[in-house]
C-alpha cells in the first residue's frame, strides 16, 4: 500500500509550487495512514528537490514522447504508477492540467474523487475530507466510499512543510499508447506571473474607466511580482482578455494577497476570490461591500491612491531588498 | 450532427447559501435555481452549431422533477428536445454513468458540458462521462470548431492556452471563451410559448452507484472587521502587510 503523488513540472522540467504542497500533504496522509508516500515526476529535472517535502521515493519518467502534456497518456501514467504501487490514496493538484485528467483516473481506478479539498481527512475510516463547494460560500464535508480514493487538493489550502527525508529515485517505463487527441499549439505569455502561481494578485475593476488606466495596475503588480486579474464586466467590455477574470464564473484566486482595486465587491466576484488569504480593498465609495470582505481597506480614489502606494512600495522594496 | 448538452440545475450566483437538518441539507428555501452558467456557454455554443451547420440539440438533467423549469429554460432558448433521468443528483460518479447510458442510447458524438458546477464544484462529471465512454475529451474549453469528423478545441491553460484537435466522438466542459457573453440568448415569448410543446422525456436511472457522499456542510467562520486606512498614508498599508499580515 501506499499514498501516490503526482508532482507536475513545466515543460522545462521544473516543479510547480504547487508539486510541493501536493507533496508535503501526501506526506502527512502518509503518516496518518502509516504508509509510504511515493511521489510521481513526468520529465522532471530536479526530483531531489522533492525529497525536502518528505517524497522518500520518487518514481520518475523520463521520455521525450510526453514533452508536452497529452491528458489521455498523463492518465494513463498515473493509472499504471497507482497500479504499480498499489496506491490507496492518490493526490492530484488543482492546475489546469490536474483538474483535467483527476476525474478520468478517477474513473479508470474505480476510485472515488474529491476535488478542491482544503484540509487532511477529517477521518480516515470511513474516509472524510472537508471541500470547497457553492463557489466558497460554504465547505462541504464529503467521504469517499471505495478503496482508492483520489484527492483534488485545492491551490494554497494546505501549504509546503519541510521535512527532509533520503529519499531514492527509480525510473518507471509506463506503456505509451498512440491516440487521436493531438496538442496543435501553445500560447503562453511568457515573463509574466499567472493568476495560478501567483502569490499575490493585483486585480482592478469596473472603477478604473478604461483600458488606458491599467498601467499602473501592471507598475503595482510588477513590483510585487504580482500577477493581474479584474472583474467581469472589465473583460466583458473588452479592456482586459478573459485570461484575467475572475470570479464565480472567472478563475478562482487563492493567493497569499488579492487587492481589488475600483472593484465593488458583488457577490459572484467574492466568491471566487474569497480563498485569498489576506484581502486589500481600494474604493472610492465606503460602502462598496469589498469593505465587508476585506482585511484591509482604504476609501479613495485609485487615481490618487495607486501612485502614491508604487511609489511608497518601491521605497519599501529597496530598504528590504 | 446530433448535440447533447448536460444541464446542471443550480442556485441563482446571488443566492444566500444556507443549510438544513442539522447542515446536512442545502436549504433550498427562497432559492432561485438557474441553469448552470458554464452549462449556459456550453448551450449556446451548440446553438451556434444548430444555427450554422445544422445540429439538433438535446437537453439533460440527472434530478428530480423540480429541474424541469430549467430544461425548459434550454428549450426555450432553443434546444430540440429534454431528457431528465429521474434520480437525485447524489455524486458526480453516479451522474456521468446515468449520462453515459444516455449518449450510448441516443448515439451522440458531441457532448457539451460545462467545467463545474456553480452549487458543489466538482469539476468531475465531464471527464469522468468521457471516460466510462472512452470518447475524447477537454476540459477548460474556450474554442470548438467541427468539421465533419474532426474538431478543433481551444483549452485554457495555466497562462494561456493550447489547441487541440481530435476526432469525434468528443466531451467538453466549456467555460467563458467558448462564446461571449454578449451571445448569451435569453429567450423570448415565442422561445417560451414553443418550449412548452417540445418533447421533455423522463427515463429511470440504470445504477445507483455512487462513490462519495456528503456527510454535513460548514460555513466559513465570521471574519473580523476591515482596518481601514487613511487613503493619505499609504505607508501605513505597507506596514501592516509587511508586519501584521507578512505576505509582502
Ligand atoms: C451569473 C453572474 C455571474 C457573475 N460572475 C462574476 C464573476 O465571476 N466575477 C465578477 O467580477 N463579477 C461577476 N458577476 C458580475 C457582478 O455581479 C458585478 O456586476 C461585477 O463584479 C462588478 O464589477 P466591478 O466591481 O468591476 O464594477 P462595479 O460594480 O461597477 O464597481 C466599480 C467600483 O469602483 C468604484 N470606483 C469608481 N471610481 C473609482 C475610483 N476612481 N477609485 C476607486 N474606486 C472607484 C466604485 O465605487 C464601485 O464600487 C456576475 C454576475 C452574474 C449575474
Amino acid at each position: 500500500m501506499s499514498v501516490l503523488v503526482f508532482a507536475e513540472s513545466t515543460s522545462e522540467g521544473k516543479f510547480k509550487k504547487t508539486s510541493f504542497e501536493v507533496t508535503s500533504y501526501g506526506k502527512k496522509i502518509a503518516e496518518e495512514l502509516a504508509t509510504n508516500l511515493v511521489v510521481l515526476s513526468i520529465n522532471a529535472s530536479e526530483n531531489e528537490a522533492l525529497y525536502k517535502y518528505g517524497a522518500e521515493k520518487v518514481l520518475n519518467v523520463s521520455n521525450a514522447e510526453l514533452s508536452s502534456f497529452n491528458a489521455k497518456n498523463y492518465t494513463s501514467i498515473i493509472v499504471q504508477a497507482a497500479e504499480k504501487e498499489n496506491a490507496q490514496v492518490i493526490i492530484i493538484d488543482s492546475n489546469a492540467n490536474g483538474l483535467y485528467i483527476a476525474p478520468m483516473v478517477a474513473v479508470n481506478l474505480k476510485a472515488g474523487y474529491a476535488s478542491n479539498v482544503v484540509e487532511i481527512p477529517s477521518s480516515t475510516a470511513p474516509f472524510t475530507v472537508k471541500r470547497k463547494a457553492f463557489s466558497n460560500k460554504a465547505f462541504n464535508n464529503c467521504s469517499i466510499s471505495t478503496d482508492v480514493k483520489i484527492i483534488g487538493l485545492a491551490k494554497n489550502s494546505y501549504g509546503l512543510f519541510e521535512n527532509e527525508v533520503s529519499g531514492s529515485i527509480e525510473d518507471f517505463s509506463p506503456v505509451i499508447t498512440e491516440n487521436n487527441l493531438k496538442s496543435e499549439s501553445i500560447e503562453q505569455t511568457t515573463g509574466k506571473v499567472t493568476i495560478a502561481d501567483a502569490d499575490i494578485v493585483v486585480s482592478g475593476g469596473r472603477g478604473l474607466k478604461g483600458p488606458e488606466n491599467w498601467g499602473m495596475i501592471e507598475e503595482l503588480a510588477s513590483i510585487l511580482g504580482a500577477a493581474t486579474a479584474c472583474s467581469k464586466p472589465v473583460s466583458d467590455l473588452g479592456w482586459r482578455s478573459h485570461s484575467e477574470h475572475v470570479g464565480q464564473t472567472g478563475k478562482p484566486v487563492a493567493a497569499n494577497l488579492y487587492i481589488a482595486i475600483g472593484i465593488s465587491g458583488a457577490i459572484q466576484h467574492l466568491a471566487g476570490i474569497n480563498s485569498s488569504k489576506v484581502k486589500v480593498v481600494i474604493n472610492t465609495d465606503p460602502d462598496a461591500p469589498f469593505f465587508k470582505a476585506a482585511d484591509y481597506g482604504i476609501v479613495g480614489d485609485a487615481f490618487e491612491v495607486v501612485p502614491k502606494l508604487i511609489e511608497k512600495l518601491k521605497e519599501f522594496k529597496v530598504n528590504n531588498a | 450532427m446530433k448535440i447533447l448538452v448536460c444541464i446542471s440545475h443550480v442556485p441563482d450566483t446571488t443566492s444566500k447559501i444556507n443549510f438544513t437538518d442539522n447542515d446536512t441539507k442545502f436549504d433550498t428555501n427562497g432559492v432561485q435555481f438557474v441553469i448552470n452558467p458554464y452549462d449556459e456557454f456550453a448551450l449556446t455554443r451548440a446553438m451556434w452549431f444548430k444555427e450554422k451547420q445544422g445540429a439538433t440539440i438535446t437537453v439533460v438533467n440527472v434530478g428530480n422533477a423540480s429541474t424541469e423549469p430549467t430544461l425548459r429554460k434550454a428549450l426555450a432558448i432553443g434546444a430540440d428536445n429534454a431528457i431528465r433521468v429521474n434520480m437525485e443528483a447524489i455524486d458526480g460518479f453516479s451522474v456521468a454513468q446515468e449520462l453515459a447510458e444516455v449518449v450510448k442510447s441516443g448515439e451522440y458524438n458531441l457532448v457539451l458540458a460545462g467545467k463545474e458546477s456553480i452549487d458543489y464544484n466538482g469539476g468531475m462529471v465531464p471527464g469522468m462521462l468521457a471516460s466510462i465512454l472512452d470518447y475524447n475529451f477537454v476540459n477548460a474549453c474556450i474554442g470548438l470548431e467541427v468539421e465533419g469528423d474532426k474538431a478543433t478545441i481551444s483549452r485554457e491553460i495555466d497562462g494561456g492556452k493550447e489547441i487541440l484537435s481530435c476526432n469525434l466522438p468528443l466531451v467538453i466542459a466549456g467555460q467563458k471563451g467558448l462564446v461571449e457573453e454578449k451571445d448569451l440568448k435569453i429567450p423570448n415569448m415565442r422561445g417560451i410559448m414553443m418550449a412548452r410543446k417540445k418533447p421533455l422525456s423522463v427515463i429511470e436511472p440504470v445504477s445507483s452507484e455512487t462513490t462519495t457522499s456528503t456527510k454535513s456542510f460548514d460555513k466559513p467562520a465570521a471574519k473580523s472587521a476591515c482596518k481601514i486606512v487613511e487613503a493619505d498614508n499609504v505607508e501605513e498599508l505597507i506596514n501592516l502587510l509587511h508586519n501584521e499580515a507578512k505576505v509582502i
